[in-house]
């Protein structure tokens, strides 16, 4: 709350100080903003980045800080007893002394230390919060008047401004790549551990999966077992099902629509096609589990044949729709996007239309397809919510699509619902799944966007 | 090509005047006219084309010469909107007539294009399309007569013999049209429609090309849409200028750059307008 008013201070003090910088750049001509180097508003601009950075930086290294510096200082001021306690016990002490602070937990009840503790950390929150409230308005103020008194018309404060402007961007996009990184080092970590418990190989060549692992010494039948074939080849049945759907429907809708469709029509079926990628896939997963399944089942019952109440097929053919629109879309693009030359070119040598799509225009797209493809393989293998409700738990080792499997990302599911305890390789066991399915789809992706980007070179 | 200008009322071409060949014509247009959409661009043109001569369209931006260009081998079918009325008929029998297929007839009138389009396959590729889908060759050696002698008289293949199977699209401009040329003449068809073949290039490689358009005329028909009038000059023996969708003047291509009948040709002819 104090924090909010803070903040809402600097930034009254920004908006003022831009009304100053503005004010005075203006002020320092004859009337004529053009004897400027810059527009007034960038000298406003200027101002008010000079008073809030360094102001906003305080506040956001403060906080940081605060909670490290504050606890040592309440920790310092605990009895002795206390101050010798092990890590965690100090731990959840720390937590008492904080709710107590909070007035979470009642202070009658607390023992006279944690309340005399309490009390300091909540006096020492509050001496902080006035240093850091006190400093930080100090900076803005003065970096609100040396920009002032930097100001006259030479000054170059529209570069200055696209300057720091541009640091804001490169900051923007090292968000993504420093969380990329951060997942990837996590995921890095606990597959670590994992394998420090289960060997590589086993774990990549075993073909036995049941993670079950006896918890406490009188459990029986859980032995435990991480070989990781059954689950991969799941996934690659049921992903190799949904391409079978996907990229013969979904190609040969692109080249209706890019090709035949008259514009009207295509303007109208487009948005349409592409509904189904909106579609959440949780209602796709029970779309696939109560009425495709019993479908495939009662269909193939009527043929004598067995098949399971939950198929990789019923999974399957579902995931195969969803990922339509990922191919048809692109691919529709990519085949819109070969110049008309190279179709009147062929029209020209007598060719007709069929011929010139399939001799002609689908070679030259054929790049941009298999990358479109790639994408949708891609998704193919990391969906989830189909799989979980449509394809079972049974990790068997398996071609027949009659019959139950199980996926890495369902695995992944079923291992981290529920309660975990993170030193088992049960639990780490997701994280070694999670890390070489990653490394699967970054792979797909990093193929399908060099695929892409050769295609870009073909023409011109 | 785009027709932007507006239609005007259609001014009364002047006479076509009657040619005095002994050879007969390989396609004869009469009351040609060509709508886009409701937007006239080409208005009753009458002309005959001779058979292995070049004829040359000329005329400024937006006069219908690509337009009618494109009428010869019904490549206006594919562009929406576009109706043509008027009779084109090409050893007596009507192109526009329903029981043609457009596609023998683009095979009997090939095309090169303004800017080189050559498809993204191996040169060899390029060259054998059209005699594939034409079902031309009846084995590979058929086949590799046809894409050399086609190279030949494309003056293209002592700079490609060597590298076949590398892609069209390496070649540079000049050698790309080139190819172009040797992909229409492969089909061996009677008429080659040319739209401002050199356009793209510069004028070394423009100077093969007009080199080309004299020998090729030993054996095709041509019709070559041009911006450039002293390149109608050299390459041609009948010149048509057309402005506003009026075929305004035809003749033997020396009378017309030296003494041309109507008075808008020789304003275009000097440089006052176009």
């Amino acid at each position: 709350m104090n924090l909010a008013i803070l903040l809402a201070a600097v930034l009254l003090l920004a908006l003022y100080s831009y009304a100053l910088g503005r004010g005075r750049a203006l002020g320092q001509t004859t009337g004529h903003p053009s004897e400027l180097h810059s527009r007034p508003g960038y000298y406003g601009t200027y101002t008010a980045l000079w008073s809030v950075i360094p102001a906003l930086l305080v506040i956001a290294i403060w906080l940081m800080a605060e909670g490290v510096i504050v606890e040592g200082l309440v920790v310092a001021s605990l009895p002795q007893a206390q101050q010798d306690l092990p890590n965690a016990q100090l731990g959840l002490l720390l937590n008492d002394i904080r709710n107590v602070a909070s007035g979470a937990f009642s202070a009658e009840q607390a023992e006279p230390f944690v309340r005399a503790a309490a009390e300091r950390y909540n006096g020492l929150r509050l001496t902080s919060f006035i240093g850091m409230a006190a400093i930080a308005v100090l900076l803005a103020v003065i970096g609100l008047y040396w920009a002032r008194r930097a100001i006259d018309p030479g000054l170059r404060a529209r570069n200055a401004v696209e300057r720091i402007v541009m640091v804001f961007l490169v900051a923007a996009s090292t968000i993504a790549i420093f969380t990329t990184v951060g997942i990837v080092l996590s995921l890095l970590f606990e597959a670590w551990r994992f394998f420090s418990q289960v060997p590589f190989y086993e774990f990549l060549f075993g073909l036995q999966w049941s993670p079950q692992i006896a918890l406490r010494a009188d459990q029986v039948g859980s032995s435990g077992a991480f070989g990781a074939v059954p689950i991969f080849a799941g996934t690659l049945l049921i992903s190799f099902i949904a391409m079978v759907v996907a990229v013969p429907v979904g190609l040969m809708s692109a080249i209706y629509m890019a090709e035949y469709a008259t514009p009207k029509f295509r303007s109208f079926v487009k948005p349409l096609l592409e509904v189904l990628a909106g579609i959440p896939t949780v209602v796709y997963g029970f779309f696939a589990a109560l009425t495709v399944a019993p479908q495939i089942r009662g269909f193939g019952e009527s043929f004598g044949l067995d098949v399971a109440s939950e198929s990789a097929l019923a999974a399957g053919l579902v995931m195969g729709i969803m990922i339509i629109p990922f191919v048809s879309s692109l691919s529709d693009d990519v085949i819109s996007a070969v110049p008309r030359s190279l179709r009147e070119g062929s029209y020209g040598m007598g060719a007709t239309k069929s011929e010139t799509i399939v001799r002609v225009i689908l070679p030259a797209a054929l790049p941009g397809i298999v990358g479109s493809i790639l994408l949708a393989v891609s998704r193919a293998i990391g969906e989830t919510m189909i799989v979980v409700m449509a394809a079972g738990l049974a990790a068997n080792l398996t071609a027949n699509p009659f019959q139950a499997v199980t996926t890495v990302t369902v695995q992944i599911v079923t291992l981290l619902v529920g309660d975990q305890e993170f030193d088992s390789p049960k639990t780490l066991a997701a994280f070694a799944l999670g890390l070489v399915l990653f490394f699967i789809t970054l792979c797909l992706n990093v193929i399908a966007l060099h695929v892409v980007r050769k295609y870009r070179e073909q023409y011109d | 090509m785009s027709m932007t200008e507006d239609s005007q009322t259609p001014e009364a071409s002047t006479p076509v005047e009657t040619l005095t060949t002994e050879t007969t014509p390989k396609m004869i247009g009469r009351d040609v006219s060509v709508f886009y959409a409701d937007k006239q661009a080409l208005f009753d043109v009458d002309i005959d084309i001779v058979e292995k001569e070049v004829t040359a369209l000329i005329g400024p931006s937006g006069c219908g010469k690509s337009t009618f260009l494109r009428c010869m081998n019904r490549m206006n079918d594919v562009i929406e909107g576009c109706s043509v009325t008027g009779t084109i008929s090409m050893d007596d029998g009507d192109i526009y007539d329903p029981k043609v297929d457009v596609v023998q007839l683009r095979a009997r009138v090939g095309m090169v294009f303004q800017k080189p389009n050559p498809f993204p396959k191996s040169i060899y590729e390029n060259v054998a399309y059209g005699p594939r889908i034409h079902g031309l060759a009846a084995n590979k050696a058929e086949m590799d007569a046809i894409v050399e002698s086609s190279l030949r008289r494309a003056s293209l293949w002592e700079e490609v013999k060597d590298r076949l199977e590398q892609p069209g699209t390496g070649l540079s401009g000049g050698q790309q049209q080139r190819l172009c040329i040797a992909r229409a003449i492969a089909v061996e068809p009677e008429v080659i429609l040319m739209d401002e073949p050199c356009s793209a290039l510069d004028p070394i490689a423009t100077a093969r090309i007009e080199e080309l358009i004299h020998e090729l005329r030993e054996n095709f028909t041509i019709v070559i849409v041009t911006h450039s009038m002293q390149q109608a000059a050299r390459v041609s023996q009948k010149t048509a200028f057309f402005h506003l969708g009026n075929l305004v003047e035809y003749g033997e291509t020396e009378v017309l750059f030296t003494n041309p009948s109507d008075e808008r040709t020789q304003g275009y002819i000097t440089g006052r307008f176009g």
